[in-house]
């Protein structure tokens, strides 16, 4: 029972990270970047690229991984959705041209890495496991919980107390109006996407970290997943992203441990449809779903 | 006449792709036509699929009422689904639908009955060319007489504006509902016909880059116009044939210069040829008529 609880907390850790990035871009835009994902695994190959290839120690690549993925979110800020901005049905065109820029990354991915499995090389991270009331923890798992909480707390720190914080704040309200008070909306919005997908890849590096298993699809689970965990907490709140996530982290592991492993994502899509469905606000969301 | 011939045993199962996929770009212009984006088709497919699949399988009914039945399954599934669900705004009713495919894509996985994730094999080959084409025919006849309707004003009203649609009488509850059940129908069909034609059907088949990649056919080849998705579906499904051509002759692997491809010419329909290939001609003929001008 401690067990689960504790893996459902480690894996919830790295579900509420990715989401967190997810939810701020919908937030501030109105508009489901379904690349996150893609930018999730480039953030897990880049980590990979520096500890394997140029033997950098992970305390050193982390860092460097996750702002390479909050470069990628600025690139993809100007290529797929800055030129859609002021056109109509633009939040429909923009799910669309974000699926276009995750094949584009994962192509890229494919042709540098290949298909295969990757693995960071053996040793490359000291694992020591140790025994706390009854459960086993890992450092692994401390590292990736600690991170991930030390990351979400900064988002929180920046968002409700830095002026840039303010400015997003004020451009997810109405941009318009942002607009008209001096704030430079664009560069807000790429500030946004570089925060957003520099957890999305930090996210990916834990998880790579999490499961030594690294290939150019492996967003593709975890971006269900992650849609599951800002529906249930709502769309938009970071708070409702960070509660929802770990949920969902407990939700599947105890689901594994009392229905069996086949039934791990289905309870996750049932959970996100009955929300959408019976509770469309999710846990903290405050945006209209509906139409009046 | 023997070239000929030759050609269509050479391609005769690209050419057979190209109608289904047509088909499945066609199941989700339904939806798009009254401006909702679905992605359960995928999952509707694979209902159609299975049920044409286990008919054929297990009872000794003629082809045609597997099909029809593949098509009729998916459809009354919608009705209760669609009532919910296109009540959604937007990006929330994509969300929803992915939700409705995967729980259908793992319950397939989960159920013994239909072999869980190794799917149904050896389902005899009943789908032929003519039958694939027959019914896109019919497909397309269809949407044709639907274009200039009373109904069709009414999915582009609703499109354009749904509030000022209903403010104007027009029933959207029902036209987005028939819709919605309409591409249900047509992805059952699709997926009966691809499972008679590829002796098997599997979970593997209806995940959510299928959903993605019959969204794309639709958008490619442009959602403003019935023709629009077959067009995209057919240079979409040819384009990896091409690629493979041409990645052999430079050294490239062809799975990440198809991917790469693919998602290129998607982002670039989307930025810069909102209304897809099919509007080339007419984009292109405005800008050259623009320069004139200047």
């Amino acid at each position: 029972m401690g067990q689960q609880v504790i893996n459902g907390f480690f894996l919830g850790s790295i579900y509420a990270l990715f989401a967190v990035g997810y939810t701020l871009v919908f937030g501030v835009l109105d508009i489901l970047n379904l690349a996150h994902q893609a930018v999730f695994m480039l953030g897990a190959f880049c980590a990979l690229a520096l500890v394997g290839g140029l033997h950098l120690s992970f305390a050193l690549a982390l860092p460097l991984a996750v702002l390479f993925s909050g470069a990628m979110g600025i690139l993809l800020d100007r290529i797929a959705f800055r030129p859609l901005r002021g056109r109509a049905h633009s939040n429909m065109s923009g799910l669309i041209s974000s699926i276009a820029a995750a094949t584009i990354f994962e192509a890229i991915a494919l042709q540098i890495f290949g298909p295969d499995v990757s693995r960071f090389p053996f040793g490359s991270f000291p694992d020591r496991q140790f025994r706390v009331a009854g459960a086993v923890v890992s450092t692994i798992q401390l590292t990736i919980v600690a991170v991930s909480v030390v990351l979400m707390a900064l988002l929180t720190y920046l968002l409700k107390k830095t002026r840039l914080g303010r400015q997003i704040r004020a451009v997810a309200e109405s941009p318009r109006a942002a607009r008209i008070l001096g704030i430079n909306v664009d560069r807000v919005i790429a500030a946004s996407f570089f925060i957003s997908s520099a957890l999305g890849g930090a996210a990916g590096v834990l998880f790579a970290l999490a499961f030594n298993n690294l290939s150019p699809d492996m967003g593709r689970s975890v971006e269900l997943k992650g849609l599951a965990v800002i529906i249930l907490g709502g769309m938009g709140s970071v708070t409702g992203a960070v509660t929802a996530g770990f949920a969902i982290g407990l939700i599947e592991v105890f689901t594994v441990a009392y229905l069996g492993s086949s039934y791990r994502d289905a309870v996750s899509f049932a959970v996100l449809f009955l929300v959408l469905l019976v509770w469309p606000r999710g846990l903290f969301g405050r945006v209209a779903l509906r139409e009046a | 006449m023997g070239a000929l011939e030759d050609f269509f045993l050479t391609y005769q199962s690209a050419i057979a792709f190209i109608g289904i996929d047509a088909l499945l770009a066609l199941s989700v212009y339904a939806t798009l036509s009254c401006g909702q984006l679905s992605l359960a088709n995928a999952g509707f497919m694979a209902i159609g699929a299975y049920t044409a699949a286990l008919l054929t399988l297990h009872t000794r009914l003629p082809f045609a009422v597997t099909l029809i039945a593949g098509a009729l399954a998916p459809a009354v599934i919608a009705v209760p689904l669609g009532l919910p669900v296109l009540r959604l705004r937007g990006v929330f009713l994509a969300i929803a639908t992915i939700g409705f495919g995967e729980v259908v894509r793992l319950g397939l996985v989960n159920w013994d009955y239909t072999n869980g994730a190794l799917g149904l094999v050896s389902i005899p080959q009943r789908a032929r060319l003519w039958t694939i084409y027959l019914v896109l025919a019919i497909a397309l006849y269809f949407f044709s007489r639907l274009r200039g309707s009373r109904m069709g004003y009414a999915l582009e009203a609703i499109r354009e504006d749904e509030a000022a649609a209903r403010t104007m009488g027009i029933d959207t509850t029902a036209a987005k509902l028939s819709m919605f059940v309409l591409g249900a129908a047509l992805a059952g069909l699709a997926g009966g016909l691809e499972a008679h034609f590829t002796f098997m059907v599997a979970p593997a088949g209806y995940d959510f880059s299928r959903a993605v990649d019959m969204l794309v056919y639709a958008v490619v080849g442009g959602a403003t116009s019935y023709l629009g998705p077959p067009v995209g579906a057919a240079f979409l499904t040819l384009l990896p044939e091409v690629l493979r051509a041409i990645g052999s002759t430079v050294g490239l692997t062809p799975g990440p210069l198809r991917l790469f491809v693919s998602g290129a010419i998607l982002l670039a329909v989307v930025l810069f040829l909102p209304n897809g290939i099919i509007s080339f001609s007419a984009r292109f003929g405005a800008l050259t008529t623009r320069r004139e001008r200047s």
